[in-house]
């Protein structure tokens, strides 16, 4: 029954899952490119965001086909309607990505622990893959997890900011790569919030609930 | 407040148990929506509600059902009630005969004998059926020679020369085009102004569209009984989610 309906539905959690490992992928690369000093790594991370982008018309026009031919209502309703609105928060995920990449090929960073930094970018990855995987298995406390988690990488970011405010202090160098790690910090704490907001979609497509609402 | 309502209505066909346990109230000038697979018993309640059901053989109804707190079955003359409660047939059957006595039938018979007060009835029950623009210049030619959109308009306008309270349409667009299904459906929500509307209908996206409220049947229960946007977009039992997402059976 609906069996055309039903592999959409499967293309659309492949589609999505492709997606997410694509934008795991950009900032896994990134963070490589920052801690390696890897220029060319970092130029390979911008390039390749246009593929994210063309995911998300992929996947676009396949909801608004699913949409048009199938007028879903309850549950598909909410499945396909949080897939287009999560698809924009993991195209900014991926434009984050190619933001710190630019950064890291422009910039001569040279300080040696980079740990919290690393730690920080890492939880963001976990937030990603795990905010598609509650999608994809519909599974709530994983979602929620997700939203919960925002608060690791928050802490990370005061850490680091509170690290490259004594750096600069105690330094005599000047200070300006210290700025572009805060930047690429604060690029970290976005897709952290990026990721939040899939889980907060997740969380929508399985209770009809959605945060603030 | 509370147009008609229904209580613990159990209604046999015979050994047959048709509907089970009905409990319903409906609210006025609302649109109903009843949805649910073919043989749920939608139908059989929409005509328990105007006494259709009297006229079928082997037909026993226990429980309540009241319209402005009367009970249909005691405490309303049964013409009364149908005059009150008027219905409207998922195929057009106009009588064949001119537009203008097809809309005056119901008020002569009613008593309404004189001349300018049928020419007022008959437009007024035409303007409000939205078909008055299309057939004023035709009025005593054979209602038969209308298109079936036509057709089914004039029958709600028929319905309307009454002065009903309640309109039941049982599947009233499922033979029409999307065009007539769309004037209808623009009819009903015009309509829903002055009247209480119950609707049983196949097309659930119509009853997404147009009804306040909707019940879900499944073998002569209702399942779910919610605000139309409530039971599309969360329905709490799972087989009214299974039914309106098309993964029933």
């Amino acid at each position: 029954m609906r069996n055309k309906f039903e592999e959409q539905l499967e293309q659309l959690n492949i589609e999505l899952i492709e997606m997410g490992s694509m934008c795991e992928q950009r900032i896994s690369d990134a963070i490589k490119a920052l801690t390696s000093h890897n220029m060319e790594l970092a130029k390979m991370v911008m390039e390749k965001d246009s593929e994210i982008d063309q995911k998300e018309r992929e996947i676009e026009s396949l909801c608004l086909k699913m949409l048009l031919q199938q007028q879903p209502v309850a549950r598909d309703l909410r499945l396909i309607s949080s897939a287009l609105k999560m698809i924009t928060d993991m195209e900014r995920i991926g434009d984050q990505a190619a933001d710190i990449a630019e950064i890291v090929s422009m910039a001569n960073i040279s300080v040696e622990d980079l740990s919290n930094i690393v730690g920080m970018g890492e939880a963001t990855m976990k937030m990603v893959t795990d905010s598609i995987d509650a999608y994809v298995r519909k599974d709530l406390e994983l979602a929620k997890h997700v939203i919960d988690y925002d608060d690791v990488v928050d802490e990370y970011f005061i850490k680091v900011k509170k690290e490259l405010i004594s750096f600069i202090s105690n330094s005599e160098s000047d200070g300006e790569f210290a700025v572009d790690l805060l930047m690429i910090a604060k690029y970290f704490e976005r897709i952290g919030d990026h990721a939040t907001n899939i889980a907060e979609w997740v969380e929508f497509s399985i209770t009809g609930k959605h945060k603030g609402s | 407040m509370n147009k008609i309502v229904i209580e613990n209505l159990d209604l046999y066909y015979k050994d047959f148990k048709a509907l089970k346990n009905v409990n319903l109230t409906i609210p006025e000038k609302e649109i109903i929506a009843f949805i649910g697979p073919s043989g749920c018993g939608k139908s059989t309640l929409l005509k328990s509600l105007n006494r259709m059901n009297d006229l079928v053989e082997g037909c026993r109804i226990t429980g309540l059902v009241t319209l402005d707190n009367k009970n249909i079955y005691t405490d309303i003359e049964i013409n009364m009630l149908r005059k009150r409660v008027g219905m409207v047939f998922q195929k057009p059957n106009p009588f064949p005969m001119s537009i203008y006595d097809n809309i005056a039938y119901g008020p002569r018979t009613h008593g309404v004998k004189s001349k300018a007060k049928l020419d007022d009835i008959i437009e007024k029950s035409l303007r409000d059926a939205a078909i008055w623009e299309e057939v004023k210049d035709r009025l005593k030619k054979s209602a038969l020679g209308l298109s079936g959109g036509q057709q089914q308009r004039l029958c709600i306008a028929r319905a309307l020369a009454v002065q009903p309270e309640v309109l039941l349409m049982d599947e009233p667009t499922s033979a029409l085009d999307p065009i007539s299904t769309s004037k209808i459906e623009d009819l009903a929500v015009e309509l829903k102004k002055d009247y209480t509307i119950v609707m049983v209908t196949h097309n659930m996206q119509q009853a997404a569209r147009i009804s306040d409220k909707t019940a879900f049947f499944l073998l002569g229960e209702v399942i779910e009984y919610n605000e139309t946007e409530k039971l599309f977009s969360m329905p709490k039992d799972k087989r009214t989610e299974d039914y309106i997402t098309g993964r029933f059976g």
